[in-house]
């Protein structure tokens, strides 16, 4: 990884604007493409979907936008109209990536989400300008405006994936950025309990502090899915969610087989603890990120204890009202996850702690030059 | 109790959580919850003001999922196919995703990208660099041992395959050009002495 000189990017449609970008935010899943795990990442590509900025240019048909407006963009492209934007799925949406029908397009995540340069630069092309963006709101700091444009509306997703009624027992596997606002929504949908597990003390700790949760380091004990059920009075949680993904840590061969040698699209170590640490009947939330290669899924238990598996990314801007309301009122302070700031120049570093948990980092943002 | 038709009880109340926790319970009810009902018919639209988008103009022959009937009206243009990895990458995109062969081509084009790239860096002024590129300099800035020793992390165990797998390459890169070199240059030596003892 390393910071090239590219020419400004042009508008190629007429609803494109240009967005010089103000401040940038690592994400979990941009590890996926830094370590080959998402097919067709190709060499020259821009990663980075979480960004905020001032409009550039636009092109000819934009017609909610103007140069000079400060913008928060979500991490979908999304065209508004299709089957599935006009009902709300705007993270799967089908007139804006010709190269898969699995998955929506997302900046800087590799040509399998539509091959568009991402928003760790100081210029992005934002296509559908008309649709995605937002003006940012005068009252809302730069740090909240760029956790919204994807792990805030993420976490809180999640939570709404779980389906959760007052009283019910939420484990959230992961306390990363996604992990610590699904565990915090979990409480405003009237969360009984809520139990976080990781196995970074760093995290856990935020779990603790920003979550309000209990927490669990697995490294701790011989046997997560047995200490749940222990903590449950052996009838399991309500809900799960699982806000790892990928590369989940927890059991080496899962672990090296799909984030080191790519034999699988990802290591379901968390999905799996999710699927046994439910009681019958419950429900597993995923937006944790995993490749399109098949993965080691403990699915037969999950179909005989009668599980209701929701999944999908977030797609961003429905959360949004409600989630600007939540900012405003204090529930949801995203910008207490920021640990570092990156200069754009030293990316290769930034992902490098991120990728290997240095320093206490929970939530990396990324300074462009010229912001 | 589990084995009893009740549910275990939770340690604190409804009020206890309202007052431990800002915000408790203000999405209990589901209407107040933005992605509830699913497939909700959006009647605004979110701002488009068309029912199918324009077109961008398609500048090469932009490959697609053939699970597409079409190619789609807005499409990136970041990086188009060039090269071997490219022409690995089209012939991936005969296969349906829903074909192993499609993903395992394109993952194995990534690495060929990877390498292609590297090559013709070595013909610039500015060669690929796995030092800096891996930004492993972080290690000696950011506590790279104290983040990790004495902290019980899981990661540990498996994070020794890392300089493997991203250094290991580039070391046998060089041993092979190494041996090569010394294959070509005992090649030529040999011929030399034969031409000397000829001569004689």
């Amino acid at each position: 990884m390393r910071v090239e000189e590219k020419d400004r990017p042009k508008t190629e449609h007429p609803n494109d604007a240009i967005v010089r970008v103000q401040l940038a935010a690592i994400c979990g899943s941009d590890l996926h493409p830094h370590h080959g795990m998402m097919p067709d990442t190709r060499i020259g590509h821009t990663f980075g979907h979480e960004f905020i900025g001032v409009v550039d240019e636009v092109g000819s048909s934009v017609r909610n936008l103007s140069v000079g407006d400060r913008v928060m963009v979500p991490f979908n492209i999304f065209c508004g109209t299709c089957w599935y934007c006009a009902r709300g799925l705007y993270s799967n949406c089908h007139n804006v990536n010709p190269n898969a029908t699995a998955v929506g397009g997302i900046y800087g995540y590799s040509h399998t989400t539509g091959g568009y340069d991402g928003g760790q630069a100081e210029f992005v092309r934002v296509p559908f300008a008309d649709v995605g963006p937002s003006t940012i709101p005068d009252w809302m700091s730069d740090e909240d405006a760029v956790l919204l444009t994807d792990a805030t509306a993420t976490g809180y997703f999640g939570a709404q994936l779980g389906d959760i009624v007052e009283g019910d027992v939420v484990i959230v596997f992961g306390a990363g950025p996604v992990g610590l606002i699904a565990a915090k929504s979990a409480w405003l949908m009237g969360a009984g309990r809520v139990i976080v597990i990781d196995h970074l003390e760093h995290r856990l700790e935020k779990a603790r502090t920003f979550a309000h949760a209990e927490t669990y380091n697995f490294t701790e004990y011989g046997d997560i899915v047995l200490e749940m059920k222990k903590t449950t009075d052996w009838l399991g949680a309500d809900v799960a969610i699982d806000a790892v993904g990928a590369e989940a840590d927890g059991n080496f061969t899962q672990h090296v087989t799909s984030a080191k040698f790519k034999l699988q699209g990802g290591s379901p170590v968390a999905l799996n603890w999710a699927i046994d640490s439910v009681r019958k009947g419950a429900t597993i939330s995923v937006m944790g990120a995993y490749g399109p290669l098949f993965s080691a899924v403990k699915f037969g238990d999950a179909m005989n204890k009668g599980l209701t598996i929701h999944t999908n990314r977030a797609p961003v801007k429905r959360q949004w009202p409600r989630l600007f309301e939540h900012v405003r009122n204090g529930y949801l302070k995203p910008s207490e996850l920021v640990t570092h700031r990156i200069p754009l120049d030293d990316i290769a570093e930034g992902y490098h702690m991120f990728s290997a948990k240095l320093d206490g980092m929970i939530k990396p943002l990324v300074v462009p030059s010229a912001a | 109790m589990t084995y009893t038709p009740h549910k275990p009880p939770i340690a604190e109340s409804p009020d206890e959580l309202r007052k431990r926790i800002p915000g408790w319970g203000v999405d209990l009810d589901a209407k107040d919850r933005p992605s509830v009902p699913k497939l909700q018919f959006q009647e605004d639209f979110t701002g488009a003001h068309w029912e199918f988008p324009e077109r961008q103009p398609e500048k090469y022959p932009r490959e697609r999922s053939v699970e597409h009937g079409m190619l789609t009206p807005v499409f990136g243009i970041a990086q188009p196919p060039s090269g071997v990895a490219g022409a690995i990458r089209r012939y991936a995109y005969t296969y349906s995703e829903g074909r192993t062969a499609h993903w395992l081509l394109l993952i194995a084009a990534d690495r060929v990208d990877a390498w292609e790239h590297h090559l013709k860096s070595f013909l610039t002024l500015r060669p690929d660099n796995p030092i800096t590129e891996t930004g492993v300099k972080a290690e000696f800035t950011h506590n790279g041992l104290s983040s990790r020793f004495g902290q019980n992390r899981a990661d540990v165990k498996h994070q020794w395959l890392d300089p493997v797998i991203v250094g290991g390459p580039w070391i046998a890169a060089a041993g092979i050009v190494y041996s090569g070199a010394r294959s070509v240059a005992r090649s030529l030596s040999l011929v030399g002495s034969d031409g000397h003892r000829q001569v004689h």
